[in-house]
């Protein structure tokens, strides 16, 4: 326990100062405002034809700065906590810009360093992208770039993309004592208040967020909540009247709709190159 | 009777939490495999060396000094056998370290010297090079702060209750973890030099 909260005083403490990292909403997270929406959308839209066809996870980030971080740290950190490409497959790879800095990189996961290594990701970064930025050509950097990193992933052989989601999501295990608990208590708690079905719902809403947070994976999140309703719904031994009218199918995790992207559970371990425009 | 009940309440608590014993093999294996991990990279490193040090020499004879000291200091790093039990002795860890560093100084003294010239910056093969090294160093740093990490973890669970019992019963003591490469440089206010010099 004390571990915990001293490695949460720690987080705390060491993260005040540094750049936070942005959600994972699309391939493409500008934070700067540069790209157009259909600049971005034309790009999210090459990115996901090529993980549907080739497996492998390519996102862009645009951030103001990554002060005081240098780059290199900032952008694997970004990777650590966004995990692109498969899990075990580790065929990720990130393009990060931090435009006030003038300052790029390309961070490559572990399947990928054979065919993008560092000196064919210096080459893009310098030889591709950064004489564009230098003409004020954001999307036209962004997109060569994205184009030539596309390109030289073409040529590795990787195993074939699976048809369904991604993958099956961060760890099941770690996240499922805390959702029973909270699930009993929360549930016991809010039963008492609100009554039966709706203390059920919320619970089981409740349940399914925090798991769809701390897995990430929407079947999972929906089966929780499901449970988390069923569960403050039949459970408790004195039971008031229930009133009927079952709300139907509002016990689930609630958003995070299709279409949306998300790591696959890939690593990485530093590799790529950095440069300046 | 209540004591024999509550001593046997504690006995179950204890076995249930676990008495760190899983906890100590699991950290004690992710330390190892850090370990590993920085070894490779810190390998990558020094397979980096002949090659830079050729290419340089092409464009750079005159050079002599900043490359015979690159060499030397590969081949005292290469020289240190980097055993998964290094991990486990301060003393040969930290000359482990201390060649390491040297090494990552004489190459970083040998881009500095390349600077210097411009036909070896442009050449094709200096520019791989150069981003494989930079690339590689980045994959060390990345690498040590995952040991550090991992042994930050297992040190805390080697000292803390009721695992620091089973630790001390089954040998498991504290590993040594990587201090900041320059301490004392660092601890030193910077000096400001405009170069006039009063004498």
């Amino acid at each position: 326990m004390i571990r915990v909260v001293l490695l949460l005083s720690f987080l705390c403490a060491t993260g005040w100062a540094q750049v936070a990292v942005p959600p994972l909403t699309a391939q493409v997270v500008d934070q700067t405002g540069t790209l157009t929406s259909e600049q971005r959308a034309e790009l999210e839209r090459k990115l996901r034809e090529f993980e549907l066809r080739k497996g492998a996870q390519i996102a862009v980030l645009m951030v103001p700065s990554t002060a005081p971080e240098p780059i290199e740290q900032y952008s694997l950190r970004v990777v650590e906590q966004w995990k692109l490409g498969r899990k075990k497959v580790d065929d990720g790879a990130l393009l990060i810009v931090a435009k006030n800095d003038r300052a790029l990189r390309i961070e490559v996961g572990y399947a990928l360093e054979g065919a993008l290594n560092d000196a064919v990701a210096r080459r893009i970064v310098s030889d591709i992208i950064a004489p564009r930025f230098r003409d004020g050509d954001f999307y036209g950097g962004v997109n060569a770039g994205v184009d030539a990193m596309m390109g030289v992933i073409e040529g590795e052989p990787l195993p074939a993309p699976k048809k369904a989601a991604p993958s099956e999501g961060g760890n099941v295990g770690q996240a499922l004592p805390i959702l029973l608990i909270l699930a009993l208590v929360a549930g016991g708690l809010l039963r008492a208040m609100l009554g039966r079905v709706l203390g059920g719902a919320i619970t089981g809403g409740l349940v399914g967020a925090l798991a769809w947070l701390l897995v990430g994976t929407m079947a999972v999140a929906l089966f929780a909540g499901v449970i988390a309703f069923l569960f403050t719904l039949l459970g408790g031994g004195r039971g008031y009247g229930y009133y009927g009218g079952f709300p139907g199918g509002f016990g689930g995790g609630g958003f995070g709709s299709g279409g949306g992207f998300s790591g696959g559970g890939g690593s990485f371990g530093g590799g790529g190159a950095s440069g300046r425009w | 009777m209540r004591g024999f009940g509550l001593a046997i309440a504690a006995l179950c608590t204890l076995l249930l939490s676990g008495c760190g014993y899983n906890e100590l093999q699991r950290r004690d294996e992710q330390v190892k495999a850090a370990w590993a991990e920085v070894l490779n990279q810190y390998q990558r490193r020094a397979d980096l060396v002949p090659n830079l040090v050729n290419t340089v020499k092409g464009f750079a004879q005159q050079e002599q000094q900043v490359l015979t000291q690159v060499t030397e200091a590969r081949a005292r790093a290469g020289s240190i056998q980097a055993t998964p039990e290094l991990v486990d002795n301060p003393e040969a860890f930290a000359r482990f370290q201390a060649a390491q560093r040297e090494l990552g100084g004489a190459l970083s003294r040998l881009l500095a010297v390349a600077e210097s010239y411009p036909q070896l910056k442009s050449d094709a093969n200096f520019r791989d090079l150069q981003a494989q090294l930079e690339g590689t160093e980045n994959r060390i740093a990345v690498a040590r702060n995952r040991y550090i990490r991992a042994v930050q973890e297992y040190n805390v669970t080697v000292r803390s209750f009721p695992s620091n019992l089973t630790a001390m019963l089954f040998g498991f003591k504290p590993k040594p973890n990587f201090t900041v490469e320059n301490e004392q440089e660092i601890a030193k206010p910077p000096r400001v030099d405009f170069g006039t010099k009063n004498k």
